[in-house]
């Protein structure tokens, strides 16, 4: 996990919306194995800066490589990019009319061209690991919220990612779900993926990160490893973010 | 009517009865109900007979026996216009005239649905592109139409535009072997030179779209286990094609393109749809295609932000997102309102009379009516045709339903 | 915990790279957004250069305006006609009787113009006492109409609803088609939900037989069919019976409406109110048909911009509606050949109607989105 070996760099990244200066002048690369939680109140720009690196939002200035490769109008690019790099979102975004199983093995069909048999061989074999082999053949509206993120999970996984990003993963399920959601999420860190989470679990990011970057203001506040930003924030901002989350 | 005001009162009155003598019979619901229903029974057939009576002794008055004898007689009118069934003055009986405007019907009813549908999925996709003139237009398009009266829209393009514009026969407007003149649209029509050849090259071309069908499968099942897909449309239409016209030739040409040549004044050969039906045609494509664009916008709008963003997120190109999350789940949306507006069109079709083309309400409960008087029996047939139309748009609306039912739940 | 805290500091909020914003940056991104899109575009404004000046020339800056019969049109035909829907505009509007007797005419406007003040109120968010205003509209002001309009009251002459026309029959049909559609619409609603399997069937098969059948076989059946049915010496009015016919139709529309209304409203309403002991008609006027209307509005306003359209069908059974008298007027000799401009009047007309109505039901469809959302 040296800086040399990062898998993605962003240098000087400035994003708008409109007006509104959503991200300000971001530097930060991450390393292959790498496990990042990024926090902050809402609005800070967390989630705009992941679904910046995959192209899910176009930034105006500076530059984002991911895997050597810059991210560029150049759509042949993107698409690579994005085979890439997992995603997992806040309200999971799972194809209502195809079932959990095909769901998973779309992109593998589709984008990898394998075939039938081998993309649901695959499928299989995650959606075992993500323990819900059973569900394979429902709809996901036949599935409770966290069924559906551990199913989005494994959608990203077929792809056989490089990097996964995750977008409040737990923030729309009900708690008794978020367990077995964040679960699912410790053993995939475990097997040594690059992980990007923007989320509020502090027990998680705890347990998982080997950073936690705290933004606010489009900014990246400060980062540091687990115990000294938990027991040393430098920031008062921080600071106060931690003591709200914290007591809660 | 007459049932919904009785079913109040039976209710209310009931009710009231009920309130006074608290260990009556009467209280029993069911047995309530029970009594209100076959009052309500009683009430609905006792109407229905009563103003059939009055309506076949009213007609006796009039000296019109009710009876369908009049179907075999020979209708002293001229349809001018049916493609399907020979028309002769002076042979064609009643029954005849009916079929006539049956066919008459669904055949502006099928060219409209196809033209509609054509044009409300081109101004839907305007509509929701990304092309702020073309958004605007479709719009524009969409709140135009679909506000005027129908009728209205017939007359106009009929009356004021086609009528009072469209060249005479000798200068016609050219579309490839299509022209258009004041007098109609002229079309190319096969004519068959040899019956049995005909029949045989018809056969071939139905083994090789069946073949391709076929081969659709084995292609889908071979990508399956493979992983590598062939380009199925183009080879199957490719070869369809090359079967077509090679057969074609090799059968000797058992049939004849009779194209519309223009002759002294007016056009020889060929078919020709008359002007109203060209005029009826074009304004019900017009207005239910804004129908059906709106349906189209609202289901690709049904297609969530977050649908989008998975799809890019798992590396599925635009076409791919498209072909695979789009259209699936919009189609979802758009069919079952789409399938309504083929059966509006087809009862909107009716609006015929106002420019004299020869439909079902035209030739039937218009001319037909008059002529023989035998309202009861013309009336009905008119609306059981109707009926039957628009059961058959419910029945088949349900199935769709039940299958999409199916893989939801 | 405390060791060295450093003050956050924010940098400034920098405005974007010029070409990322205000309109070069829309131009760029909403028309020429890529090769296909710069295409479409072209083309687009190749079609506006040529179609809408020469149309903005026909009907505006070349058209006739002045004068009062069709020589001054014939003289310029390169501008449309107005001066011929300036000189029948009376015929247009309130159809023959008024148009020849212009004393009366205030009687209409004047309908017109209550209607109008009864209406605006209603389409406004924040007035007071809407459902008393909804039921004198409903109510209350057919009467007033009936009386004012059609005179013979009050030493106001007489003037038949046959000798109506112009938009003052199209609106009397179709507010007479809502007005009377209504109640039975409602009862039929309700039937079709009713747990009596008689009930049940017979408000569906009426529902579906009128849903079924084009209106104008209906006014055919109205104008042919009616006077049969009842023993002779009973006599209808032309328009009374295309009016009976718009009811019945109607009454299938505005029940589906109603029942969607329905259809939305919570289980749990029917539920409470079971709990509080009311029975089923204390319950369904109390509790149910004031929710359930309100929600489905939208659905009776968008039946009834359909009615509206549909009410020019009557002109095929020979009513001088508004359609009509356009039409007629264009084959009159004083001004055959100016038909555009006759359809171009009468769907104008239609056209702000329907189109008002539907902006309207829009609205209120919005409305009771957010409304839901919030609670």
């Amino acid at each position: 996990m040296t800086k040399s070996d990062s898998i993605i760099k962003i240098s000087k990244l400035n994003k708008w919306y409109g007006k509104f200066h959503a991200l300000k002048d971001i530097d930060l690369s991450v390393g292959r194995t790498e496990k990042i939680v990024i926090c902050g109140p809402s609005g800070s720009g967390k989630s705009t800066l992941i679904r910046c690196i995959n192209r899910l939002e176009v930034h105006q200035e500076g530059s984002i490589q991911v895997d050597g490769i810059e991210l560029t109008d150049d759509i042949k690019q993107i698409t690579e990019i994005r085979s890439d790099v997992g995603m997992v979102f806040q309200h999971f975004n799972l194809f209502p009319h195809l079932t959990v199983l095909e769901n998973c093995s779309l992109a593998p069909i589709w984008v990898r061209k394998k075939s039938k048999v081998e993309a649901e061989e695959m499928a299989m074999q995650l959606l075992e690991k993500v323990r819900i082999p059973d569900q394979a053949d429902k709809y996901p509206g036949q599935l409770s919220g966290g069924q559906q993120q551990r199913v989005a999970i494994a959608r990203a996984l077929c792809m056989q990612p490089r990097i996964m990003l995750f977008d409040e993963p737990t923030s729309a399920l009900d708690p008794e779900m978020i367990k077995e959601v964040l679960e699912t999420m410790i053993e995939l860190a475990d097997s040594g993926m690059t992980m990007i989470v923007v989320t509020h679990e502090m027990g998680f990011a705890n347990r998982v990160a080997d950073r936690i970057i705290f933004m606010d203001e489009g900014q990246i506040v400060e980062q540091n490893d687990p115990e000294s930003f938990f027991k040393n924030p430098e920031s008062d901002r921080t600071k106060l973010f931690l003591s709200q989350i914290l007591d809660h | 009517m007459v049932k919904g005001i009785i079913a109040f009162g039976q209710y209310f009155l009931l009710d009231k009865i009920v309130g006074r003598s608290p260990s009556n019979i009467y209280q029993n619901p069911k047995f309530r109900s029970a009594i209100i229903q076959a009052i309500l029974v009683f009430i609905v057939f006792y109407t229905f007979y009563s103003l059939y009576q009055t309506t076949v002794f009213n007609l006796e008055e009039r000296g019109i026996k009710t009876s369908t004898s009049f179907f075999d007689q020979v209708a002293p009118f001229k349809v001018g216009f049916s493609p399907f069934l020979n028309f002769e003055l002076g042979e064609t009986t009643y029954i005849e005239v009916f079929y006539i405007g049956v066919l008459n019907t669904l055949l502006v009813a099928v060219l409209g649905i196809i033209a509609a549908t054509l044009l409300g999925f081109f101004i839907g996709i305007l509509r929701s592109s990304n092309n702020w003139l073309a958004q605007k237009f479709a719009l524009i398009y969409v709140e135009i139409f679909r506000n005027m009266p129908l009728l209205l829209q017939i007359m106009f393009w009929n009356f004021a535009i086609f009528l009072a514009f469209l060249p005479p026969p000798k200068q016609s407007l050219e579309f490839g072997a299509f022209y258009l003149n004041g007098r109609g649209l002229q079309t190319p029509v096969p004519i068959v030179e040899n019956n049995f050849l005909f029949k045989v090259w018809l056969g071939i071309l139905i083994f090789s779209i069946i073949a391709s069908f076929i081969f659709r499968n084995w292609a889908k099942k071979r990508r399956d286990q493979t992983g590598k897909s062939l380009p199925v449309l183009g080879i199957s239409l490719s070869v369809i094609i090359i079967i077509g016209i090679s057969s074609f030739y090799i059968l000797g040409k058992p049939f004849a393109v009779d194209l519309p040549v223009l002759g002294k004044f007016n056009f020889k050969g060929g078919g020709q749809l008359p002007l109203p039906l060209f005029s009826l045609w074009f304004a019900l494509t017009v207005y239910t295609s804004a129908f059906i664009a709106e349906n189209v916008r609202a289901g690709i709008a049904s297609v969530s932000k977050g649908q989008i963003e998975a799809a890019r997120s798992i590396g599925l190109t635009r076409p791919q997102m498209v072909k695979l999350i789009i259209i699936p789940q919009a189609l979802r949306v758009i069919i079952p309102p789409t399938i309504s507006q083929y059966l509006n069109l087809t009862k909107n079709s009716s609006l015929a009379m106002a420019v004299g083309y020869e439909e079902v309400v035209a030739v039937w409960a218009n001319i037909s009516l008059n002529q023989t008087g035998q309202a009861l029996i013309i009336i009905a047939m008119t609306i059981i045709f109707f009926e039957i139309c628009s059961l058959f748009t419910s029945f088949i609306l349900n199935i769709y339903n039940r299958r999409i039912q199916i893989t939801e739940r | 915990m405390t060791m060295n805290t450093v003050k956050f500091e924010k940098l400034p909020d920098r405005l974007p790279p010029v070409n990322t914003v205000g309109w070069v940056a829309w131009v760029k991104q909403n028309l020429f957004g890529s090769v296909s899109n710069t295409i479409i575009t072209l083309l687009f404004f190749y079609l506006i250069f040529l179609y809408i000046p020469p149309f903005l020339e026909w009907s505006v800056f070349n058209a006739n305006i002045s004068g009062s019969d069709r020589s001054i049109c014939d003289e310029n035909r390169s501008g449309a006609c107005w001066t011929f829907i300036k000189v029948r505009m009376e015929q247009l509007l309130f159809g023959l009787y008024f148009a020849q007797n212009p004393d009366q005419m205030w009687r209409p406007i004047m309908a017109f113009i209550v209607f109008g003040g009864l209406l605006t109120p209603l389409a406004i968010d924040r007035t007071p006492y809407k459902k008393w205003l909804l039921l004198i509209l409903l109510v209350a002001y057919p009467i007033f109409f009936i009386s004012l309009v059609g005179g013979g009251v009050f030493g106001i002459p007489k003037s038949d609803a046959s000798e109506w026309g112009g938009l003052l029959l199209t609106f009397t049909l179709a507010f007479v088609g809502i007005v009377l559609a209504l109640p039975l619409g409602i009862l039929l609603a309700l039937g079709r939900r009713s747990k009596m399997p008689v009930v049940r069937s017979f408000s569906i098969i009426y529902i579906e037989f009128w849903r079924g059948t084009p209106l104008i076989t209906i006014l055919f059946m109205a104008s042919v069919m009616l006077p049969l049915f009842f023993p002779s010496g009973v006599e209808f009015d032309k328009v009374v019976r295309a009016m009976i016919g718009i009811t019945l139709f109607q009454s299938a529309y505005t029940a589906e409406a109603v029942r969607g209304g329905l259809q939305a409203l919570d289980k749990g309403q029917t539920e409470a109110s079971m709990a509080l002991g009311m029975g089923y008609w204390q319950q369904t006027i109390f509790i149910i048909l004031p929710q359930a209307l309100r929600i489905s509005i939208p659905s009776i306003v968008n039946t009834f911009i359909a009615l509206f359209k549909d009410t020019s069908l009557v002109s095929i059974i020979g009513l001088l509606d508004l359609l009509k008298i356009a039409q007629n007027s264009s084959r009159s000799l004083d001004w055959n050949g100016y038909d555009i401009e006759a359809y171009m009047f009468a769907g104008l007309v239609f056209w702000i109607f329907c189109f008002g109505m539907s902006i309207y039901s829009q609205k209120l469809e919005r409305k009771l989105d957010t409304d839901r959302n919030v609670e």
